[in-house]
């Protein structure tokens, strides 16, 4: 008998069907993607979310961005949002902004990390289904592409009041979310489920 | 060759949401205890009490939302006077001074999407009250777009969170965050749940029952 999937959105029990290099299966019914074969999926993360943590570590320990304004000047790095929260009274928001923009990113690079260079020496991490089902789970808080358009809003907001400048940690931030998305796009879940049995 | 459409819950098989594993599903009473045989998550037939915990979420975020739209997300302090913005306010002061893209991109971020999540999430929930068999694949492309848009509504709090720690020029200029930011962060974050509580499966439930 041939092995069968679900469908997550409609329940729709069907074949699984053997896939080509770069092809996609989508469920006969409702049209949600099932199954998506990547060329060379364990190799290509594993390098995306190294370089990922190395951009982060960058952004988080250089300045992000320099407010002047009459001579004099304020330097920001990516924390200092959560803290200037946080001083104000305001502890809830400043948790939020932490977890979505520092804390679930990088417990998914640290977990896709952890997982991957197991697996590329062929050898099973220890407690992968915990650390597998935190990452599934803390993907959807992971907003760094949100927090980078706040931080072209928040610019454009103040560029004719005084004079912002970008620091080494912004270009950082904003490269690493071209590489988190390419690490998304690359991640295949099925890569891990099949060492889950 | 004879093709049968089946759900996996008919078949007595249950997904996994976390890795797509099947499972079998034993006695009914052990249901709520079933872990998946793969990654060990929870495992459920259709997500618990959905129709009620999205309704629950989805009218909580509404009465959120009137706070979050009247009270302002942050006040400017200017050489001792304090200028209060809301969200509502603050695209009105982005299309004076001429950036109509940014507003019309923070309008639709913050007021149009969290709208449209909510009347649309109602919409589904309404269809599968009424058992309704009207174009189910679209109803569920529908869920899938309001799944996947909810995050950029929370444009507005990191805004705020960056303008509050950049401008700290004492007596000259600064900005304090207001209450509204914590409501309307409330109707980011609750939107979020109730879409994810909500379960698009049940949109094709009630057309298999039409068959038997």
């Amino acid at each position: 008998m041939k092995p069968l999937i679900a469908c997550h959105d409609c329940d729709l029990l069907q074949h699984k069907i053997p896939l080509g290099v770069e092809q996609i299966s989508k469920c006969i019914r409702c049209d949600a993607i099932l199954s998506h074969h990547k060329r060379n999926t364990l190799d290509r993360t594993l390098a995306l979310s190294l370089s990922g943590l190395i951009l982060f570590t960058l952004a988080n320990v250089f300045p992000f961005m320099t407010f002047q304004f009459e001579g004099r000047a304020q330097i920001n790095t990516l924390i200092s949002g959560v803290i200037e929260l946080f001083d104000s009274g305001m502890l809830e928001l400043s948790i939020l902004v932490f977890l979505t923009s520092i804390l679930a990113p990088l417990i998914k690079l640290l977990g896709m990390v952890y997982i991957l260079v197991p697996l590329k020496f062929n050898k099973t991490p220890w407690k992968l289904k915990s650390v597998y089902r935190a990452i599934q789970t803390l993907s959807p808080w992971a907003m760094t592409e949100v927090y980078l358009l706040g931080v072209f809003v928040a610019y454009v907001k103040l560029a004719d009041l005084a004079e912002v400048i970008p620091g080494v940690a912004l270009f950082s931030f904003a490269s690493l979310i071209l590489i988190t998305a390419a690490a998304d796009y690359s991640w295949n879940p099925e890569m891990v489920s099949e060492k889950l049995a | 060759m004879k093709i049968k459409i089946t759900s996996a819950k008919k078949a007595s098989l249950i997904h996994c949401h976390l890795c797509g594993q099947l499972n079998r599903t034993r006695k009914a009473k052990e249901l709520s205890l079933l872990e998946c045989s793969h990654c060990d998550a929870t495992l459920h037939v259709r997500k618990p009490n959905s129709i009620s915990r999205t309704w629950a979420l989805v009218i909580t975020a509404f009465l959120l939302y009137i706070p979050a739209n009247v009270l302002p997300v942050m006040t400017v302090i200017s050489m001792g006077h304090g200028e209060p913005d809301t969200i509502l306010s603050g695209i009105h002061a982005l299309m004076e001074s001429g950036m109509w893209p940014l507003a019309i991109l923070i309008f639709f971020a913050s007021i149009t999407v969290p709208m449209l999540k909510l009347l649309g999430l109602i919409f589904l929930l309404v269809s599968i009250r009424l058992k309704s068999k009207w174009r189910p694949k679209e109803r569920t492309k529908l869920y899938r777009i309001i799944e996947a848009v909810g995050r950029w509504s929370m444009v507005d709090i990191f805004m705020v969170s960056i303008l509050i720690a950049l401008v700290k020029l004492g007596s000259l200029a600064t900005i304090e965050p207001g209450a509204g930011a914590t409501f309307f962060a409330g109707v980011v974050v609750i939107t979020m749940f109730a879409a994810m509580s909500f379960d698009p499966r049940l949109i094709w439930d009630a057309i298999e029952e039409e068959k038997k």
